[in-house]
Parts: C-alpha cells; sequence; structure tokens
C-alpha cells in the first residue's frame, strides 16, 4: 500500500514575517495600544537615565552659581557622579520594573486573547514552531518601535524639563552620543522585555492540543 | 518528494480493490475530562469505521459527545485511552510534523462558528492551508480562487469574515477546507449558527462533495435535514455508539420520526 503520512514543510521566514507583518497591520488599532503601553514604560527609563546623563555632562562645566541651583533642586552626585546615589538607584530600578510589569502584561494579554486563532492555525497544519515565531516577530517589531517611540518621548521630556530648571547650559552640554547610546538601550530593552512577555504564552498556546485552543473564549 | 516518504505503513493489509478501505477507525476510544473534582466521561468505548466516501452523520443530544469525537477523528485532541487510525496508520504514534501534515493534506475542517481568521480575507483564508502546504504564490493563488468560485464566492475574495454574512462565512470554511484536496472533510454542525435555506444549501454543497470528488465527509449534526444526504447514521448517547443506520433503514425510522 502507498505511503500515508509524510512530514509537514517548515514554512520559509518570508512567508511566517509577511504573515506576521500583516497581522500587525490589520490589527493596528490593538498593536498601537500594546505598542504605547510598551513606549511609555520605556518612556520612564529613558527619562530617568538621560536626566543623569546631562546633569553629568552639565557639572565639569557649570560655574560655581548653577553647581549651588543644581544641588539646591535636590540632585545630589556621589563624588562628581548623578545617578549613583541610593535615591537614584531606587529611581532606576523603578522605572525599569515599571517597564518590566508594563510590557510584559501587555504582550500576555495580547497573546491570551488569540488562543482561538492559534488553534484555528494548527488545524490548517501549522507547525508549533510557526505559532511561536509569529508572535516573536510581533513582539519584535512592537519592542522596537515601542522601544524608539518612548525613548525619544522620554529623552525630549527630560531635556525640555531639565532645560527649564537650569537653562542654556543643559543645551550646550547636550551629550549626544550618550542619550544615542540610551537610546539604543531603550530599543533593546523594549525588544527584550517584549519577547520576555509573549514566549511563554506563546510556547503554552502553540503546545496545545487544537481542541483545547478552540475552546478558549474569544 | 520520495525522499520526504515516511516509513510509516499501514497496520494491517488492505481489503481488495473492490472493498472501500476504512479511512477513518476507532477503537474503545475513550475521553475523561477532570477539572478540579469534577470528571466527566464524554466517550466511553467508541467503536467504529469510516468507510471511504461515504456521507455519515453523528446525530446525538446536547453533551453527548459528538464534538468531542469529532476532535478524536480530526486528531485535534488525544484521546484517553483507545487509538485513532486514519488511512490505518495509527494516529498517537506519529510526531508533530506528520500530525501538522495529516491536518493540512488530508483534513479539511468545518465548525459550528466558522474559525475563520478574523484578521484574514477571504482568499487570505482559504489558501492559508495552501502556503502551510508549501505551494508556490502563484500556484495557491489561482487554486485559492478557484475553491472560492466552487463556492460560490468569487465575487468576494476581497473581503474580511466580518464583511460576510453567515452563510458566506461558513462557504469560505469549506473553501479553505478544500485547499489541499482533502480524502476527508470533519464538519462540527456546520448548519448549526446558520438559517434553514442557508443550512440546506451548505449541506447541498457537502453532498456535492462526497458524490463528485468521492471526499469522505463526516459531520456531526442536530440537523434532520442532514439524514437525507447520509449514506449512514451514528447515533451517540452519553458517550457511547447507541446504533449506527444505513441509508435504506434511514428511510424507516425517519418516517416513524415523522
Ligand atoms: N474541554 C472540556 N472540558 C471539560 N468537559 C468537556 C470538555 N469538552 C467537552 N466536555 C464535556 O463532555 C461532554 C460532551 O461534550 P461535547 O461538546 O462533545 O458534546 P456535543 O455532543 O458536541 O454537544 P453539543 O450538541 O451541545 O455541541 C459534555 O458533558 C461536556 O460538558
Ligand atoms: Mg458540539
Amino acid at each position: 500500500m502507498a505511503i500515508v503520512v509524510q512530514r509537514q514543510v517548515i514554512l520559509p521566514w518570508r512567508q511566517v514575517i509577511r504573515i506576521a507583518f500583516n497581522s500587525l497591520k490589520v490589527r493596528l488599532f490593538r498593536s498601537v495600544i500594546t505598542t504605547i503601553t510598551l513606549a511609555l514604560a520605556i518612556a520612564f527609563v529613558a527619562y530617568t537615565w538621560s536626566g543623569y546623563a546631562m546633569l553629568n555632562s552639565l557639572w565639569p562645566a557649570a560655574d560655581p552659581d548653577l553647581q549651588r541651583i543644581v544641588l539646591a533642586k535636590g540632585y545630589e552626585p556621589v563624588g562628581d557622579q548623578f545617578g549613583s546615589s541610593p535615591k537614584d538607584r531606587w529611581l532606576m530600578f523603578l522605572s525599569l520594573l515599571v517597564a518590566v510589569v508594563g510590557i510584559v502584561n501587555a504582550q500576555l494579554m495580547a497573546v491570551t486573547e488569540r488562543f482561538r486563532e492559534i488553534g484555528t492555525f494548527k488545524c490548517l497544519g501549522a507547525l508549533n514552531s510557526f505559532v511561536v515565531r509569529i508572535f516573536v516577530l510581533e513582539a519584535m517589531y512592537q519592542g522596537f518601535f515601542g522601544g524608539l517611540a518612548g525613548g525619544l518621548t522620554g529623552i525630549t521630556f527630560s531635556t525640555l524639563s531639565l532645560g527649564a530648571k537650569f537653562g542654556r547650559p543643559i543645551f550646550s552640554n547636550w551629550p549626544p552620543a550618550q542619550m544615542l547610546f540610551i537610546l539604543s538601550w531603550a530599543c533593546l530593552l523594549a525588544v527584550i522585555l517584549s519577547l520576555l512577555g509573549v514566549i511563554y504564552p506563546a510556547l503554552v498556546a502553540a503546545r496545545m492540543q487544537p481542541a483545547v485552543a478552540l475552546r478558549s473564549e474569544q | 518528494m520520495e525522499a520526504q516518504v515516511n516509513s510509516l505503513r499501514p497496520s494491517e493489509p488492505q481489503g481488495g480493490p473492490a472493498q472501500p478501505h476504512n479511512v477513518v477507525r476507532l477503537t474503545e476510544v475513550t475521553k475523561v475530562f477532570k477539572m478540579g473534582n469534577n470528571v466527566v466521561e464524554a466517550l466511553k468505548g467508541i467503536n467504529l469505521s469510516i468507510r471511504a466516501g461515504e456521507y455519515l452523520s453523528i446525530m446525538g443530544p446536547s453533551g453527548s459527545g459528538k464534538s468531542t469525537l469529532f476532535n478524536m477523528i480530526g486528531a485535534l485532541d488525544k484521546p484517553t485511552t483507545g487509538r485513532v487510525f486514519i488511512d490505518e496508520v495509527d494516529v498517537s504514534q506519529l510526531d508533530a510534523y506528520e500530525l501538522a501534515w495529516l491536518r493540512c493534506r488530508k483534513i479539511g475542517y468545518i465548525f459550528q462558528t466558522f474559525n475563520l481568521i478574523q484578521v484574514m480575507t477571504a482568499i487570505e483564508n482559504v489558501t492559508l492551508p495552501m502556503i502551510f502546504a508549501g505551494m508556490s504564490r502563484d500556484e495557491y493563488m489561482e487554486k485559492g480562487l478557484k475553491n472560492l468560485a466552487l463556492v460560490g464566492l468569487a465575487d468576494r475574495y476581497d473581503h474580511k469574515p466580518s464583511e460576510l454574512s453567515g452563510g458566506q462565512q461558513q462557504r469560505v470554511a469549506i473553501a479553505r477546507a478544500l485547499a489541499n484536496d482533502p480524502a476527508i472533510v470533519l464538519a462540527d454542525e456546520p448548519t448549526g449558527n446558520l438559517d434553514l435555506t442557508t443550512g440546506e444549501e451548505i449541506i447541498v454543497l457537502l453532498k456535492k462533495l462526497s458524490t463528485e470528488r468521492g471526499v469522505t465527509i463526516i459531520s456531526a449534526t442536530h440537523d434532520i435535514k442532514m439524514l437525507n444526504v447520509s449514506d449512514r447514521v451514528v447515533w451517540i448517547r452519553d458517550g457511547r455508539i447507541d446504533r449506527l443506520e444505513e441509508r435504506e433503514k434511514l428511510r424507516i425510522s425517519i418516517g416513524e420520526v415523522a
């Protein structure tokens, strides 16, 4: 008797990328909400960190009067560095915590509300790896754009707020290289956290029996 | 193709060419759902052979286990005990790649709730199984449009499910189920969410597939009209097969009902 069962082919990345991108585009409203949640969390991190970068850049160039004003506003350098006092460390930790919780939660929700779709994909012959790849790609797109938007927002706001407090010297001593560094970190952080939030529920969903995934409420 | 061939062979010798072989066979299949202290025995030992090319209806009251049986036959869930054979291959012996291939190529699924991918258009839904099967874009677009034409929706190819009526969505689902020319089409209450006439149209369409293409149709249903087109009807009650009727006998028992 002839051969009965063969092995499913693995979908080329090109197709997976296309499907993931379309899925984001069509669900634009939902994906923008997720991305904004991500961006806000990252904005807080970028705001805190870029503030210290500007103060560190300003401090050596500032005249004693300005240095007094900075200290009077409650900023405390340790040695000559801002951002390493216990209070600052606590703030940085807090900003990271907000980002982790916000992003992981947003991605978790985004996957669980799509269990039925995952079940359908599997009925049509999707491999588990396809399901995981779709979500990983979507999370990476969202992480990157959310990180970029959040990073830019955070840096802009902290520049404006310090500029309002200390005036021109903030702008003339603005450290572009460090800001770029912070922006890159913000993007990377957003991508990593976004993946972290998506990977567990995506793995669980991908491994479910299709019948079980299909039963879940939409 | 030859290189990818799997070593799995039928576990039983086939009958002569005159006899249609069993495209699906279940032996002592049980399914138990445990939820906390609650244990539900949805299937309590099902033995059933389904012949290639037949139109089989599964009838039974709500909660009798039709959908559970549907999931077992379609390899969408694992039985608690017992075995399911598709083309005489034991489904429990298949790895993930083989199972995906089976769901992609051998079986087409139709659900009461349609289960179209909401964010995809009709043509994208229909071509998805072909993309999973590794077809090229030209091939799958051509075949996808052909399948949509078959169910009378060629002009709606670019519509999302939300822009289609229930009957139209179910037609798209049928076109999708036929994507890779499956030997088996499994339907779980395909007319359950449709009005009478639309439901009838869907039944006619399924019957046409069975007679013209020799596709094996297995359909769980509440719909009495489904009986007229069935070759056999399995009545299940409380997780067991109550009776199994051939077409000729059916006339009589429907007569009794009416
Ligand atoms: N995933 C599940 N978890 C727990 N119990 C389940 C599950 N699936 C089915 N059951 C139970 O198994 C029994 C059979 O359910 P099934 O859905 O197969 O019935 P059905 O014949 O399809 O009913 P209907 O005609 O209403 O669709 C029911 O008692 C149901 O509550
Ligand atoms: Mg049911």
